[in-house]
């Protein structure tokens, strides 16, 4: 930024840019890291793996996802009770909504109407209607409801909750929890596996995963971690994604400071890769090749390659990085 | 408020329901707490607590259940199950040993406890069901005086002198100077850091009383700056289970150096401003529930409540069957500490990191980085396991 006045008049600008009007992001060759305590997001060049800018946003941004047809990205913001609208090419915030109070994590219904966020503060999952920037409902789950995830085809939203160890699903049309599943202690975060058959959870202090049938909505199956030379009690899994090739799960462990590379097909961890300090959430590049790990306790991100499994580059960002969205 | 109603106020925790309990089901199956505290109890008159020396409660310990049971009423809803909190008072140890056999009749499955240690010792014999100490940090409760049916989730005296000393060994500050108080309980309190002192391998420099007094001819007693002088140490640690000495000792004493125990930096369960591992939403939870900050005594009541929940929403529902869940190894509790927290099968004492804290922020946690145990880094504070200090298991 070389002057305040683009700041102000971005600034003017909140609120009065529609969503579908803001045309940029996509292909920006950049990815943009959240961190928790910076009220800014960190520009990476994705080729130079250099911190290239940084975009001001709103308080304790967390979550982020791009809006299904590219035209923003959506940063969740804890402690502004709102989500910012980021033009990524222009690097300007270009809009925001409300959430509700201190949203953590949401994810967008497959039709790209609705946000469906935790709201940590009120142990409630709210819905959102983008369009009309409005809480239409508000969905009591139990205390501190984390990860998010709508299925493919709209039907259902699953959401954590970190204090009743459940997964709470939930009707989203009928605004209703429909079904609660007992999971591991402290259930964080959410992937569904490539056919859509198995949903994926985290536990952070049962140390495992547990493998939700999406069909009877009854655990399968539970992971558990070992990393050799730590006490189960480090490992804190949260973040986790599934490779391109929809065949290997990347589990963050937490405080382990290790990514899994975890064996769909048979459940077994295949790799450990070392990565940074309270390795958290983690996020892969348009084709799969790379991985980017935030790492909470050592402010930075570690690049794995995906095929040698191994850490390329560890790179310096903001304060308590939450997560990493890749737009190459 | 009549005798009765003060002894004796009963509440149901509401239905909250219409959301919840999936699918709605036949009768709710009701399990009992019971709560049990002092009657007139001077650490809450309103005159102490407003001066809120850290280490020292802040309220009521029915508050902190209340604060548990409201954040688990989700799960409780889902499961059927209802809660009924007996919340009772007591004068003395003999009526101590009669609320709780009168509780032990009326079905409740544990009670949550906060009493003198000697009324403890005197009534837990009396009756079978658990009882969780969520306030006393008596060591004696936890070695030659454990019972079979006595818990603990506020930490040991031992546990806390433990942290302190271990943060004193990392930061290599090992000339301590020992301040103490007179009192009985000081008395006892200073064998407990004397102890610490040793085990971690720190030097004693010097051990003294203090007096609070203003009085010219007691001044070397009374006086931080003479208490102080002529010595070389590193740190002065500070014994005062009153709290007033202690508070104004920081740059009060004739040395840049700093002070730990019960002035400057302490070991506490728990800090409101502790700003990791989710705390900050149970510290709000607390805030907004009961007006006003949550101390080390509401983690305590606080945990000891989601133990109980936890194992009566694993189908302990009766006084025998929630004992045997404390104590199973995959019994383990999220204290919002970071880590996985349970109950030793030596002591019955939860485990648990402590924080270091100023008042101001969080400064660490204990055990910090580099302590090392064999099976379990928490049990490197307070009694392990090899020394048998408790024999009833």
């Amino acid at each position: 930024m070389t002057s305040r006045r683009p700041l102000r008049s971005a600034a003017a600008a909140l609120g009065f840019v529609a969503i579908a009007t803001a045309v940029h992001a996509k292909d920006t060759g950049m990815a943009f890291v959240s961190s928790e305590k910076d009220n800014a997001l960190a520009v990476i060049d994705v080729k130079t793996l250099a911190i290239v800018g940084m975009i001001p946003t709103c308080k304790r941004p967390r979550h982020m996802q791009f809006l299904p047809d590219g035209s923003a990205l959506m940063v969740a913001c804890g402690d502004s009770n709102r989500a910012d609208l980021i033009d990524v090419a222009a690097r300007k915030v270009v809009g925001n909504i409300p959430l509700g109070d201190d949203p953590e994590a949401f994810d967008i219904s497959p039709d790209g109407k609705f946000a469906y966020v935790s709201n940590e503060e009120d142990g409630a999952l709210n819905i959102v209607d983008l369009a009309a920037k409005k809480v239409t409902k508000s969905i009591p789950v139990g205390k501190e409801p984390e990860g998010v995830k709508a299925s493919p085809d709209g039907s259902r939203v699953y959401v954590t909750s970190e204090v009743a160890n459940m997964v709470h699903v939930i009707d989203p049309a009928a605004g209703k929890v429909v079904k609660n599943i007992q999971v591991g202690k402290r259930p964080r975060r959410f992937a569904l596996t490539a056919d859509g058959a198995e949903l994926w959870v985290t536990s952070e202090l049962g140390a495992s995963v547990s493998i939700i049938s999406t069909g009877d909505l009854s655990v399968v199956q539970t992971i558990n971690f070992e990393v050799k030379g730590m006490r189960p009690d480090d490992i804190t899994p949260v973040g986790l994604t599934l490779s391109r090739d929809g065949k290997t799960m990347f589990v963050a462990l937490g405080r382990a400071s290790h990514v899994a590379f975890v064996d769909v097909a048979s459940r077994k961890t295949t790799k450990l890769v070392l990565v940074g300090k309270r390795a958290w959430n983690v996020t892969l590049n348009r084709d799969g090749s790379r991985l980017f790990v935030a790492n909470g306790l050592s402010d930075d991100v570690t690049v794995i390659d995906v095929a040698q499994a191994k850490a390329i580059k560890t790179i310096p960002v903001g304060r308590v990085p939450y997560m990493v969205v890749v737009d190459d | 408020m009549t005798e009765q109603a003060r002894r004796c106020a009963t509440w149901i925790v509401a239905l909250a329901l219409g959301f919840a309990a999936l699918p709605l089901q036949s009768a709710a199956a009701t399990f009992t707490i019971g709560v049990l505290s002092r009657a007139d109890d001077e650490r809450l008159d309103p005159h102490r607590t407003e001066l809120a020396y850290l280490g020292h409660p802040g309220g009521p310990l029915s508050q902190s259940v209340e604060v548990a049971i409201k954040e688990s009423q989700f799960e409780l809803d889902a499961a059927n199950l209802q809660v009924k909190i007996e919340a009772a008072q007591a004068r003395d140890a003999t009526e101590a040993q009669s609320v709780m056999q009168r509780l032990e009749k009326a079905g409740a499955v544990a009670i949550i406890i906060d009493l003198p240690a000697d009324w403890i010792s005197r009534a837990a014999p009396a009756v079978k069901l658990p009882l969780i100490n969520a306030g006393e940090p008596d060591d004696t409760l936890r070695a030659a005086g454990c019972q079979p049916n006595l818990l603990h989730t506020y930490p040991s005296e031992r546990m806390r002198a433990d942290a302190i000393a271990q943060m004193l060994t990392s930061r290599r500050w090992s000339k301590v100077l020992v301040l103490h108080g007179t009192s009985q309980e000081d008395a006892a309190r200073l064998a407990t850091v004397q102890a610490s002192i040793k085990r971690f391998g720190l030097k004693p420099v010097a051990t003294r009383p203090f007096k609070l007094s203003a009085d010219p001819r007691e001044r070397d007693l009374a006086n931080p700056l003479l208490l102080t002088a002529n010595l070389d140490y590193d740190v002065v640690w500070v014994v005062d289970s009153d709290g007033e000495f202690a508070r104004s000792l920081p740059y009060r004493i004739s040395l840049p150096r700093p002070v730990v125990g019960d002035g400057g930096l302490f070991a506490v369960a728990w800090a409101p401003n502790f700003e990791r591992f989710g705390a900050p939403q149970l510290a709000r939870r607390f805030l907004r529930g009961e007006g006003r900050a949550m101390t080390g005594h509401d983690w305590a009541g606080w945990i000891a409540t989601k133990a109980i929940l936890q194992a009566a929403l694993d189908k302990a529902l009766t006084p025998a069957a929630q004992l045997k869940a404390f104590v199973q190894p995959a019994f383990t509790l999220d204290g919002f500490k970071g880590v996985r927290l349970s109950f030793r099968t030596w002591d019955r004492q939860l485990r648990q990191p402590l924080l270091l804290t100023d008042g101001q922020g969080v400064i660490a946690l204990a055990p910090g980085e580099g302590i090392l145990h064999p099976t379990n880094v928490l049990d490197t504070l307070g009694a392990d396991a090899p020394e048998g200090l408790c024999k009833t298991r």
